[in-house]
């Protein structure tokens, strides 16, 4: 498929969905269709049908538009400039409604309203402060098309990235654009997109003694990190089952700038939609001649593998996933060398993380200074975070970076349940900390996290109230460091198993001021000498608790030790 | 020709020990099934995982002849295969109950009550997490967080996600779940 044919299917098909009066779009992200809403769809089409309206209205399944805790949700596009079919798309004006706890049974009264007033008893407002304060960059098509169609892709205008990459830019205008643009790696650590795509262009695939299977062409590789293994977190499986296209077009311009034929994205296998669906995306784009050998008529190829996780949550540490995608444990390396020099199969890599590559093709198409100007001076663009734990509206929301957290517990997540007090929130999955509610006017981004304590991390973020045991939180997430660390360096293997164990003491009531000193020096040694990333931070949400809520450590170590008022015992 | 097999050991269960293995190659349609994974990594190392996932599809859990069969089909030495098969919390070396059910112990889960979930199952079953029950019909497993946290606390039965458990009301989905299925079978 080249531009010309590529503008053809956006046109043709933009011109049959505005023949439509009525779009209707059924969530089946995977929260959604846990509570059945393949039912809903297929109630709706049968009712449809049965009313004679199906020429006039489209049931259509979409990834999630984000408000999971309403779901499962029902969103109707109605026109709003007559009857008459339009032959200018761009005409083509519409007013949606959105449905919320929807069921198969509400189908008929859903399409009985179609032509006049919403069904109020389901409707719930889309002017509520959860969709009016969101900037929509990388979620702009979830909940919109139907991830299982390339067609709505690029009627979405997209590939159209890709193909401006591929016959206006050369490789290194690609980089020079993405470092321009300020965009930083989304998966946590905030490491500067341009750079890496930069010294990944520039390395030598000769440098390092390399051992890539027969079959495999490329000597240079991008991969796509879609190992979301932090809990709390589903950034990442929301965009890759809402908007699968999205992520290959990305993956697709990254190759191109850093001269690789080659990629793979690594999924965890606990997200069975998300695999299915980026399976059927990549078929579908090897078709049209947009994934492949001599993408769009250009000399260009590039072909794309999905690796599947295994539940191993170190895989998410760059070097860990490499050896996985090798067919081996997946153990992290010491670097240097970087991946970028020396990385799969001794080849230069490129690793992203879902949301990075998802950020590019809107960055190729609207240019630098465009995403430059969202964000802040040192976190450019927006953040895809998931809300969830004590707050009212869960789900998954895009902000731009610099908006504080107040904004987003209070008016995006509409506050806590239940007239209980806000306590804190925790970002950054188990390698994070728990920001405490004196911070909650401070902005978010990359820098003011670090600052507290806490880090950006992948976007999860779990909200906790007053009830919430922070000792606890924090034994928590050492259990989970102590049973994901893969064994391989000394400080994590054993500092986690020893700092479970005095967290836990402190929990039984059974430990006294000594063992929280014991476990100040066990964080710092942990800290500073683990070998990746997973060891490197697991301390940090026992040091943020420690920091924030020392109190509450104090209290249950007093509370059993009265008698022993120096701290000392046994 | 001598055989490069071990002694099958636990592996061979019920009658299957009197057969000789490579039989259990042919007889065992499912053994194909792993066999074109691995053709499509061109029977290369780097296939290892893709192939255990296959086999543990395949079989619900990875005995000693498969690992042994996927290490000789790929050149790769037993205790490679084995030390991938141990590394990855999602394969499993014992055999699985007849009904799965994992309950997630991810933040969200856990911050909103899923340790009562899984305590209330563990007493109503008299079983433990990660562990069987004596009439093999329920596994019992726990997982890191399966992206569904708007639902939190979220369970699954037999793939099946059920979101907002309580603990009194867990036992009672599943047994109803349960139930359904065999009044099915």
């Amino acid at each position: 498929m080249n531009l010309e044919e590529l503008n053809a299917t956006a046109t043709s098909e933009r011109l049959a969905r505005a023949k439509k009066r009525h779009h209707i779009h059924v969530c089946v992200g995977t929260a959604c269709q846990a509570l059945n809403s393949e039912q809903i769809a297929k109630a709706l089409q049968a009712e449809l049908k049965q009313r004679g309206q199906s020429h006039d209205a489209e049931v259509k399944c979409v990834g999630c538009p984000g408000l999971c805790s309403l779901g499962p949700l029902v969103e109707v596009e109605s026109r709003v400039n007559g009857q008459a079919t339009t032959d200018a798309p761009e005409e083509d004006r519409r007013k949606s409604v959105l449905y919320q706890f929807v069921k198969p049974e509400d189908a008929a009264e859903i399409i009985a309203h179609l032509d006049g007033e919403p069904v109020k008893r389901l409707e719930t407002p889309l002017d509520q402060p959860f969709f009016t304060r969101q900037t929509k960059i990388v979620l702009e098509n979830c909940g919109k098309i139907d991830p299982e169609r390339i067609e709505d892709y690029i009627a979405a205008g997209g590939y159209q990235a890709l193909m401006k990459a591929l016959t206006e830019m050369t490789p290194q205008q690609v980089v020079d654009e993405i470092t321009r643009s300020g965009l930083r790696g989304r998966g946590g650590a905030g490491f500067p997109t341009g750079l890496k795509w930069g010294t990944v262009a520039k390395a030598d695939p000769n440098a390092y003694p390399t051992n890539v299977p027969e079959g495999i062409q490329s000597r240079k590789f991008v991969i796509c990190n879609g190992d979301e293994g932090d809990p709390g977190a589903f950034m990442d499986r929301s965009l890759m089952e809402g908007d699968p296209h999205r992520i290959l077009e990305g993956m697709a311009i990254a190759a191109y700038a850093v001269g690789a034929n080659h990629g793979f994205i690594y999924v965890r296998a606990e997200y069975p939609l998300a695999v299915k669906r980026l399976r059927t995306a990549i078929r579908q784009a090897q078709r049209a001649g947009l994934l492949g050998n001599g993408i769009g008529g250009t000399a260009f190829s590039f072909n794309v593998d999905i690796r599947l996780g295994a539940g191993a949550f170190v895989c998410g540490e760059e070097t860990a996933l490499m050896a996985s995608i090798e067919g081996g444990r997946g153990v992290p390396r010491p670097r240097p060398p970087f991946p970028a020099e020396c990385g799969l199969w001794g080849c230069p890599t490129l690793i992203n993380n879902v949301e990075t590559l998802a950020n590019v093709p809107p960055i190729i198409m609207k240019g630098a200074d465009w995403f430059a100007s969202i964000g802040t001076e040192k976190s450019k663009g927006t953040k895809v975070f998931a809300l969830t734990g004590q707050v009212v509206n869960t789900g998954l929301i895009e902000v731009p970076m610099g908006i504080t957290l107040r904004e987003i517990v209070f008016d995006i997540g509409g506050g806590i349940p239940g007239g209980r007090q806000f306590k804190g929130v925790q970002t950054g999955g188990p390698s994070g900390g728990c920001i405490p509610a004196q911070f909650l006017d401070m902005p978010v981004d990359y820098e003011s996290l670090a600052k507290v304590g806490s880090i950006m991390g992948s976007g999860g973020m779990i909200v906790m109230d007053d009830t919430t045991d922070m000792v606890e939180v924090a034994r928590f997430f050492m259990e989970f460091c102590m049973d994901e660390s893969c064994g391989k360096c000394i400080p994590c293997r054993a500092g986690t198993v020893q700092m479970h164990r005095i967290l836990t003491k402190i929990q039984e009531g059974k430990a006294t001021q000594r063992d929280i000193q014991i476990l100040e020096e066990l964080c710092d040694m942990v800290k500073h000498t683990s070998l990746c990333g997973l060891g490197q931070s697991a301390p940090n949400p026992v040091i943020s608790t420690l920091r924030y809520f020392r109190d509450e450590y104090e209290k249950k170590i007093n509370g059993h030790h009265k008698s022993k008022p120096n701290g000392l015992s046994d | 020709m001598t055989n490069p097999l071990p002694p099958l050991g636990r592996a061979a269960g019920n009658g299957a020990a009197t057969a000789k293995p490579d039989d259990r190659l042919v007889s065992d349609k499912r053994y194909k099934i792993i066999e074109a994974t691995m053709r499509r990594y061109g029977y290369q190392g780097h296939g290892l995982i893709e192939a255990l996932h296959s086999a543990q599809e395949a079989f619900g859990y990875l005995d000693d002849f498969t690992l042994m069969h996927i290490a000789r089909t790929l050149h790769l030495p037993p205790s490679k295969v084995f030390g991938v098969a141990t590394f990855y919390n999602l394969f499993t070396l014992k055999p699985q109950g007849a009904h799965t059910c994992v309950v997630c112990l991810g933040t969200a889960c856990y911050i909103k009550g899923a340790r009562e979930v899984l305590a209330a199952i563990e007493a109503e079953y008299d079983v433990k997490a990660g562990g069987t029950t004596r009439d093999n019909q329920l596994s019992l497993l726990t997982a890191r967080c399966f992206g569904s946290c708007a639902l939190a606390p979220v369970l699954t039965f037999d793939g099946e996600t059920i979101g907002k458990v309580t603990p009194e009301a867990a036992a009672q989905q599943i047994a109803q779940r349960m139930m359904a299925i065999r009044q099915a079978a």
